[in-house]
């Protein structure tokens, strides 16, 4: 049996697991979004107040803020989930027409289906309808970008936290979303494996060029990954921060401790002086 | 790190083989530990009956009921008899099964039907359905169809309320993500709901199946002209406590051998499940 797993992963191994990388500024079917004058509302509570962005293709924006700043509900919203009380969502393409990308989410818990194999739940990424033999030869490639080529085989309920949440990614990456959001996807995890996904989903963001959207309430992790930070407070844009360091980054570069502090700044300032 | 490691994951493992090896000279003793009470029962049993502390016209001895199941078995009447009972316990718990199990399904998945007819079947579960033999009697008389009803019935409210149950229990956030993926109304179900209901399913096939033999003994006693009961029945009429005991015991393996059966199965589809992994 072992050897079969071998076979096959070697013959997957020799095609490209994606598409090389396109080039920074233009990313294949990433799409850009843009937001404008957008609010939510739930009955008297007013989530979202007018929120206006616009985030081009394969940018990587990380939105932070305190608990209940609204930024969770910004990505349902981005995503579907949710639909806005007032103001706009559309998506474009790399000319600038409306488009409806391909978007994908990875939520906070890895939400994998118990009763399927780790392959067959990368398979549910591709949607209905395909080819099972493909669907399967894609799940092992993207598997293996993941580096859980080895447990394709497993019940979820056999793997570790860390190694769920990467199931979770690859499930999201295997059908090339243009847009990818990510909601808290680290938040439950330890602090080392934190570490090595932030690697992992920088990495395969600079692969595949895909338009990220993370959210997060660890400024260093939103400073780390992100081409741009957001603070949300109280459902406006407090602050819209570039950050302009190459990736990938190393963890302790003192521009990004510099830039870490003021964002903590601008979330802790709103505070009221509490 | 693991230079310091090494040493104490040795004597761990090295603990580990002692263990092993000191199991080794009583292999299958874990297998052997439920069939100790029950055998010392019957041999107790046994005694009794030799000694005389038992009179034969109460209670007949283990080696007279062993005899009956051999004359029964081999004048025909016994196989007879039990693929009549069996027969028409799988059909009942084939009709109820079915009806419990869609309207679990609908009621669990659809509001409208669930508005219209779960409290109509809440009100329905609570009637005892032996109650209703009378009723039956009357409009079926003792043919094969009051069985059938009957067993149906006992059968269909277990599996309703467990399929439903499970149904509404599924994880909504695995419902979700099924809708963020694309997944349509059927592969959703597939998927993700009768998945993640089978677990609540099997906890009411297993309790029906309990109502399904209770459910037949008694109307097979009550009204049949054959099959396990009947044969009891009859036999008390000539006094022949053996063979009476020997239908209880028949019942006994037939309801345990079903029960062996869900379980295969449950350990067979439900193997994603920690709680099935060794």
């Amino acid at each position: 049996m072992t050897s079969i797993a071998h076979e096959r992963f070697h013959a997957v191994a020799e095609e490209p697991a994606y598409t090389p990388a396109a080039e920074r500024n233009a990313p294949a079917g990433a799409a850009a979004i843009s937001l404008t004058g957008l609010e939510k509302s739930f009955g008297a509570n007013r989530v979202l107040r007018g929120i206006n962005l616009h985030i081009p293709a394969g940018q990587f924006v990380a939105v932070i803020g305190k608990s209940g700043c609204g930024k969770s509900t910004l990505l349902r919203i981005l995503m579907g989930l949710d639909a806005p009380s007032a103001g706009e969502l559309h998506f474009e393409d790399a000319d600038g027409a409306q488009a409806s990308p391909n978007a994908r989410i990875v939520f906070q818990e890895p939400r994998l289906l118990p009763w399927l194999s780790v392959a067959d739940n990368v398979v549910v990424g591709l949607g209905d309808g395909i080819d099972r033999r493909a669907a399967l030869k894609a799940a092992d490639a993207v598997l293996a970008e993941v580096q859980l080529g080895e447990k394709a085989g497993e019940w979820p309920a056999r793997l570790s936290g860390g190694q769920r949440q990467r199931v979770a990614l690859a499930r999201a990456l295997v059908s090339r979303p243009g847009v990818l959001a990510l909601d808290e996807p680290l938040g439950a995890l330890d602090a080392l494996t934190r570490i090595s996904m932030q690697e992992l989903i920088n990495r395969v963001w600079r692969e595949l060029g895909f338009t990220a959207v993370l959210v997060t309430h660890d400024v260093s992790e939103a400073v780390h990954l992100a081409d741009r930070v957001i603070v949300l407070d109280e459902g406006r844009i407090a602050l819209d921060l570039p950050i302009p360091y190459p990736h990938p980054r190393r963890h302790g570069h003192p521009g990004l401790a510099e830039l870490e502090g003021r964002l903590l700044a601008a979330i802790l300032g709103t505070d009221g002086g509490h | 790190m693991s230079t310091f490691d090494t040493p104490f994951v040795r004597s761990v493992a090295s603990e580990k083989v002692g263990k092993a090896g000191l199991r080794l000279p009583l292999p299958g003793l874990d297998k052997l530990t439920p069939y100790l009470v029950p055998v010392a029962i019957v041999a107790f049993w046994q005694l009794a009956s030799s000694a005389g502390w038992i009179s034969s016209r109460i209670m007949p001895s283990p080696a007279d009921v062993g005899l009956a199941f051999w004359s029964t078995t081999v004048s025909g009447q016994l196989p007879n008899d039990v693929l009549v009972s069996a027969g028409r316990a799988f059909a009942g718990l084939l009709v109820g099964g079915s009806i419990g199990f869609l309207l679990g399904i609908a009621n669990g998945v659809s509001r409208i039907s669930e508005q219209l007819t779960d409290t109509t079947l809440q009100m329905l579960r609570t009637i005892p359905h032996l109650a209703m033999i009378p009723l039956v009697i009357l409009w079926f008389g003792i043919g094969e169809e009051s069985k059938l009803f009957l067993t149906s019935l006992g059968v269909l409210f277990p599996v309703y309320l467990n399929t439903y149950h499970g149904v509404r229990n599924v994880d909504r956030d695995l419902i979700e993500m099924g809708k963020v993926y694309g997944m349509g109304n059927w592969t959703l179900f597939r998927k993700v709901i009768f998945p993640g209901a089978l677990p609540s399913i099997f906890v009411g096939l297993r309790y029906a199946l309990g109502i399904m033999w209770l459910t037949l003994i008694v109307s097979e006693s009550i009204a049949a002209s054959s099959g396990i009961g009947h044969m009891a029945n009859n036999a008390r009429e000539f006094m022949m406590t053996d063979v009476v005991v020997l239908a209880l015991v028949i019942y006994a393996v037939l309801g345990k051998l079903a029960d062996v059966i869900a379980r295969v199965l449950e350990r067979r589809l439900l193997a994603w499940n920690p709680v099935y992994q060794k």
